[in-house]
């Protein structure tokens, strides 16, 4: 009792468990003891034939609606036109096949339930019975037996003698699952640089989302709102949700004055700047854009960014600001990009830096 | 085959040869003889499981009809069916064929409804029946293994729903799909390559959709398949627990036979459920895709929520605020990275939860009886305080639909649930302590002094008394059935000899937690018989 | 249709019918009577900008200053346009109540000879977007999928799906538009209300802004539908998921407690 290695069931608090399950001490004059099962009593359909007959035509009755149901099941699936809608009050401009089938079948079901449920309830026998618990562990007499068979199979085996057989059985079974690991390498492609460049480069337009036209700096006043892809990505090419995952833009124009950020104000035109469409949490498009405050709320998580302050987080769960795109005028007067994003789009990830 | 029969075999009826011969072949007899009779107890909260179970063969049936008309490919195509909104629009023929599902297929619109209908009750039966269980105490011995089979069923339940929900490549479910990603790329070290291995590349690639589909209708629901099998066959195996009553021990189980009344009321229960959730879908709809339309990178919609289940860890991701550590040309984003290692500790703290009660209690017999949950006040108040830390996570997940139904800010509600993570579970363990002991010392006052039956009496000498009714044998039964522990000691820390023992830093804090659980904050000693029998004597000349 | 003719028996029907009767009267006799060359226009013009300056004066200045140039309560007019006049007071949503996050839509207190009045005053001030025709905004002739495909690339994400509104930064949200006019659609894109941006027709074009429009006419009116039945809102999972544990598992729990009960015992006597 002394030192630390003392087992754990020797230790007061593992005795005193042992006591734990003395309820009162149970004996005769135990004036809590359990009175032991109640008499049955019985139901009025148990005593009244009538009643018990009107128990019977119920479930009988539920079966039969049951029948019924689903022959109008059938009949509507015949019957009404799948594009047909109907007024039902309080639901609205509903699917005229939609509900219908929908009620039968379910009155189909719910009644065949109801009336097994009800025949239970009321015609079965209610009498409460008792079933034995028996200990699930096994008599000392079993795990003896267990144990020594255990044994002798081990013994026969020589699996603890034969050291080098048992070594080499684990390392043939260690290793072959690696085939299976190494079967899933063309899942994907490795990463490489891909997370970090986007399609647009020196030179390219911005081009209206809404119109497929480029842009020219008088087409983006203050306080609207324009979405732009890179120019030469069309909605019909294979690889246009990849591309445009990482290239959307988003472009406002905020007064040249109101912008707080050098860097913004440089990397702008004229006050026009280009933001990645892409949050930088876990890449939702971003474009809650409040024209007021220069806010951009992300609808996902509520990331908020200043896009008059170098669109840094101002609110929520983002870990860094927006990724802005350098924009100039082409010799035609179009709004192009100055390059490539300088930072990865999107969600931050290990490698990012 | 007939005429090597004897003559007996062939005048048993044609139901009872089939069974002889499935008899010789199967052993069915034998198995029939411990099970046609087995007893279940009644009790509405017993019937949460078989809720879930049914809904789980319901969404099996719907979803095998749904593979007939589904197709699990991110193809490009031009959509020309029925609805109008849609005429040509680009889609993937996973949306396309799901439009298809809703306005061509007749009853399909049905199906999908009951389907998805039934996957929100599955997980919100899970639920339930989940705190059910805790809340009585059905996970102690020997049913441990069976609360971990049914807290795996909750999170591959959880999974399924999830990758079947991406599975129509809506705007809403891709917006989804898309936060899983971020969410992957979070992951330090091996990030981008699970996110490259698991798309095929970029986001969101052309095989995601294909992979989800093999994932949601056979990896997931055929390991679900053999655990719920495991998980019933446990609960036969085991026999069901009740709670105390009058002939209810913990050596028996009083309730029907399962031939007749059981099978009644279990078989009549499925076809209650399927036809509860088949009116269900005729009359509420439920993510209807086409107004979402189909999925672009570049757009998104307000209100952009995963289904309840998954609404927890959203809360969780939408609450964290933007931590992420630059070092050494690597990027720790701790803003998304801490979410998902709370959402796994969170879960498994519950889940391993039976052990660590065994663990504080020492004990190692069978419990068959439940605990009504005011008996076991610390587990009950942790259980609340569990549940209300996911409900204030479920309103964070929910928090722009909140700020707008109830004409809030949007930040204030999420410095609402960002301080209620917190606080929240610690006012709610306390209130609900207080409450179980309150209801604790109610128990004992009425089977100490009866029960008040609002008749006022005047006494001789003008006094006024209220009457006092005498509990029921079996009422004082129930009340003073419950076990009670007593905190373990850890003893004198210094023997006879005067030499300090050493007592290990487990010892210590199961032997603090014994105490928080059973001392004199912990519970109200029940009364014993000596107490009452004390206060009956004098009572009678009241 | 329906709502009119429901109410077609109506007490009142009878004299709203003899008020359109006399305002169509009074169109018509506008229409046919022959105009009174520009001179006449330009005076009834000068005479609709003196009124709208006097409504000004009543209504607006308080915050907006004298001449529209804006105080520290409200902000500068100049060159705002009539549509902003009619799509601000139109929907109520001017002269505002009391300050806060976002001023909200209600009961319009002008007449629409008025709001005229207040924007014609308000143009007068400074150059800017004018009311749109009925031929812009009205739905016909225009492509509802292509709308939808503008809707969730300019609008959804603060609207919704379809337009049942959403939550902004600190209180301010994105309002519905379920039965919001056209015109008043149309004015807000072009206009950009509050912290609303806008759209100006150099980024989203006079013929997107009515397809947006007709596919809203289609996803978010009356008369649209919702073949899978109770719409829940249309707000999505959260409303999904609350339908589905209060009535869903509520019911089916309900039903268990019933398959569960002790069946009535016959009465001792």
């Amino acid at each position: 009792m002394s030192s630390q290695e003392t087992p754990q069931e020797n230790l007061p608090a593992e005795r005193a468990d042992d006591e734990h399950g003395a309820v009162a001490v149970p004996g005769e004059k135990d004036p809590f003891a359990d009175p032991g099962l109640p008499p049955h009593e019985h139901r009025i359909q148990d005593i009244d034939e009538r009643a018990a007959k009107r128990s019977e035509r119920t479930v009988a009755l539920l079966f039969t609606l049951s029948m019924l149901s689903t022959v109008a099941f059938i009949a509507a699936f015949v019957a009404i036109p799948v594009d047909k809608s109907i007024y039902v009050f309080p639901l609205g401009r509903i699917s005229a096949l939609n509900f219908a089938l929908g009620m039968t079948l379910g009155v189909a079901l719910f009644a065949i339930g109801a009336g097994a449920v009800h025949w239970a309830r009321t015609l079965m026998s209610d009498v409460e019975l008792a079933d034995e618990r028996h200990a699930i562990e096994a008599t000392p007499e079993v795990k003896a037996k267990v144990m020594e068979d255990f044994r002798q199979g081990a013994k026969e085996s020589a699996l603890g003698r034969r050291k080098l057989i048992r070594n080499t059985m684990f390392g043939a079974l260690a290793l072959f699952p690696l085939s299976g690991v190494v079967l899933l390498r063309d899942l994907g492609p490795l990463p490489e640089d891909k997370l970090r460049h986007t399609l647009w480069r020196k030179g390219k337009l911005l081009v209206n989302m809404n119109t497929d036209e480029p842009l020219r700096p008088s087409d983006v006043a203050v306080g609207s709102l324009t979405f732009a892809k890179p120019e030469g990505l069309e909605e019909h090419d294979h690889d246009f949700q990849n591309e445009i995952a990482k290239s959307a833009l988003m472009i406002v124009r905020i007064q040249p004055d109101d912008i707080k950020d050098k860097q913004e104000l440089e990397w702008s035109h004229q006050g026009i700047v280009a933001y990645s469409k892409i949050c930088t949490h876990v890449g939702c498009p971003i474009s809650l854009y409040e024209q007021q405050t220069h806010h951009v709320l992300c609808p996902c998580h509520q990331s908020t960014f200043d896009l008059s302050d170098g669109a840094r987080v101002i609110f929520g769960p983002a870990g860094h600001a927006l990724p802005q795109l350098r924009i100039g005028v082409n010799d035609e007067g179009y709004l192009e990009a100055l390059g490539d994003f300088e930072e990865p789009v999107g969600p931050a990830f290990w490698e990012r830096g | 085959m007939s005429t090597s029969h004897d003559d007996d075999r062939r005048k048993a009826p044609a139901g009872e040869r089939v069974a002889d011969w499935a008899d010789g072949r199967l052993g069915i007899y034998g198995l029939a003889k411990a099970n046609m009779r087995k007893i279940f107890p009644d009790h509405w909260s017993f019937m949460l499981g078989e809720i879930c179970l049914y809904s789980f063969i319901i969404i099996i049936l719907t979803g095998v009809y749904l593979t007939l008309f589904f197709h699990p490919s991110m193809n490009e195509i031009e959509y020309h069916g029925s609805y109008v909104p849609m005429q040509g629009q680009l889609m993937s023929e996973a949306y396309a064929s799901t439009l298809d599902i809703s306005f061509d297929v007749r009853g399909g619109l049905l199906i999908r409804q009951i389907h998805h209908w039934a996957a929100i009750i599955f997980l919100a039966g899970m639920f339930v029946h989940m705190m059910r269980v805790f809340f009585t105490g059905a996970f102690r011995k020997p049913r441990e293994i069976n609360w971990l089979f049914g807290f795996l069923l909750f999170v591959l339940g959880m999974f399924t729903g999830f990758t079947g929900y991406s599975l129509p490549d809506d705007l809403l479910s891709g917006t989804g799909v898309r936060f899983t990603q971020g969410a992957i790329l979070a992951t330090p070290i091996v990030g981008t390559y699970i996110s490259m291995f698991l798309f095929g590349g970029e986001f969101p690639g052309g095989d995601f959709v294909a992979r989800f589909y093999s994932i949601h209708i056979l990896l997931l629901p055929g390991i679900m398949l053999g655990l719920v099998v495991g998980h019933l066959i446990l609960v036969f195996y085991h026999k069901h627990t009740q709670f105390a009553g009058a002939g209810r021990s913990n050596k028996n189980v009083v309730g029907m036979p399962l031939l007749p009344v059981y099978m009644a009321k279990a078989g009549g229960f499925f076809f209650l459920v399927f036809g509860f959730i088949a009116m269900l879908s005729a009359v509420a709809s439920i993510n209807p895709i086409w107004v979402l339309g189909p999925y672009r990178a570049d757009q998104v919609s307000t209100g952009a929520q995963p289904d309840w289940y998954m609404g927890f860890a959203e809360g969780l991701i939408r609450a964290m605020p933007g931590w992420e550590i630059n070092f050494a040309g690597h990027t720790l984003v701790l803003g998304v990275f801490i979410p998902l290692v709370i959402f796994g500790l969170f879960l498994g703290v519950i889940a391993l939860y039976p052990f660590i009660e065994s663990w504080i209690t020492g004990d190692k017999r069978e419990h068959h009886i439940l605990d009504r949950p005011r008996n076991a006040p610390t587990r009950t108040a942790f259980g609340v305080a569990w549940i209300t830390a996911y409900m204030i996570m479920l309103i964070g997940g929910g928090n722009d639909i909140i700020a707008t139904s109830f004409h809030m800010s949007i930040n204030a509600v999420t410095w609402f649930v960002r301080i209620g993570f917190f606080a929240g579970p610690v006012i709610a363990f306390i209130v609900t302590k207080r409450i179980c002991l309150g209801l604790q010392r109610r128990d004992k006052d009425k089977v100490l002094h009866g029960r008040e039956s609002g008749i006022i009496k005047r006494l001789p000498h003008g006094e006024f008394v209220e009457v006092h009714e005498p509990l029921s044998q079996e009422q004082l039964h129930v009340l003073t059935a419950h076990e009670q522990y007593e905190p373990a000691e850890i003893g004198p820390t210094v023997d006879e000899n005067g030499v300090e023992r050493k007592v290990k830093a487990p010892q210590k804090l199961k032997s603090r937690l014994s105490k928080a659980y059973y001392g004199e904050d912990g519970q109200i000693p029940k009364p014993t018989a000596e107490e009452y029998q004390e206060i009956t004597s004098g009572h009678g000349h009241h | 249709m329906k709502k009119l003719s429901a109410r077609r028996r109506h007490p009142l029907a009878a004299v709203v019918v003899l008020l359109i009767a006399l305002a169509a009267t009074g169109g018509i006799y506008t229409l046919v009577a022959p105009p009174d060359k520009a001179k006449a226009d330009e005076t009834a013009q000068t005479l609709t900008i003196e009124e709208g300056q006097k409504l000004y004066a009543v209504g607006c200045a308080s915050c907006h200053g004298t001449g529209g140039k804006g105080t520290t309560d409200g902000p500068s007019l100049v060159g705002v346009g009539a549509a902003a006049v009619d799509f601000q007071v139109g929907t109520g949503r001017m002269p505002a109540q009391q300050p806060g996050a976002q001023v909200p839509k209600k009961k319009n207190i002008y007449s629409q000879a008025e709001i005229d009045q207040l924007a014609a005053y308000i143009a007068s001030l400074g150059a800017g977007p004018t009311v749109p025709t009925e031929n812009q905004y009205s739905p016909e002739g225009a492509d509802i999928a292509e709308g939808g495909e503008l809707f969730r690339t300019n609008c959804a994400q603060c609207h919704n799906f379809t337009g049942k509104g959403g939550a902004l930064t600190n209180g301010k949200y994105a309002p519905t538009l379920e039965d919001v006019d056209p015109k008043h659609l149309y004015e807000a894109m072009e206009t950009g209300p509050q912290n609303m941006p806008s759209f100006p027709d150099t980024t989203l074009t006079e013929q997107n802004k009515k397809d947006i429009i007709a596919y809203l006419d289609e996803v978010n009116s009356d008369k649209s539908e919702s073949p899978g039945g109770l719409e829940l809102g249309g707000l999505g999972p959260v409303s999904e998921g609350l339908f589905g544990w209060v009535f869903g598992l509520g019911g089916l729990i309900a039903v268990a407690v019933w398959v569960a009960a002790r069946t009535a015992k016959a009465r001792k006597s």
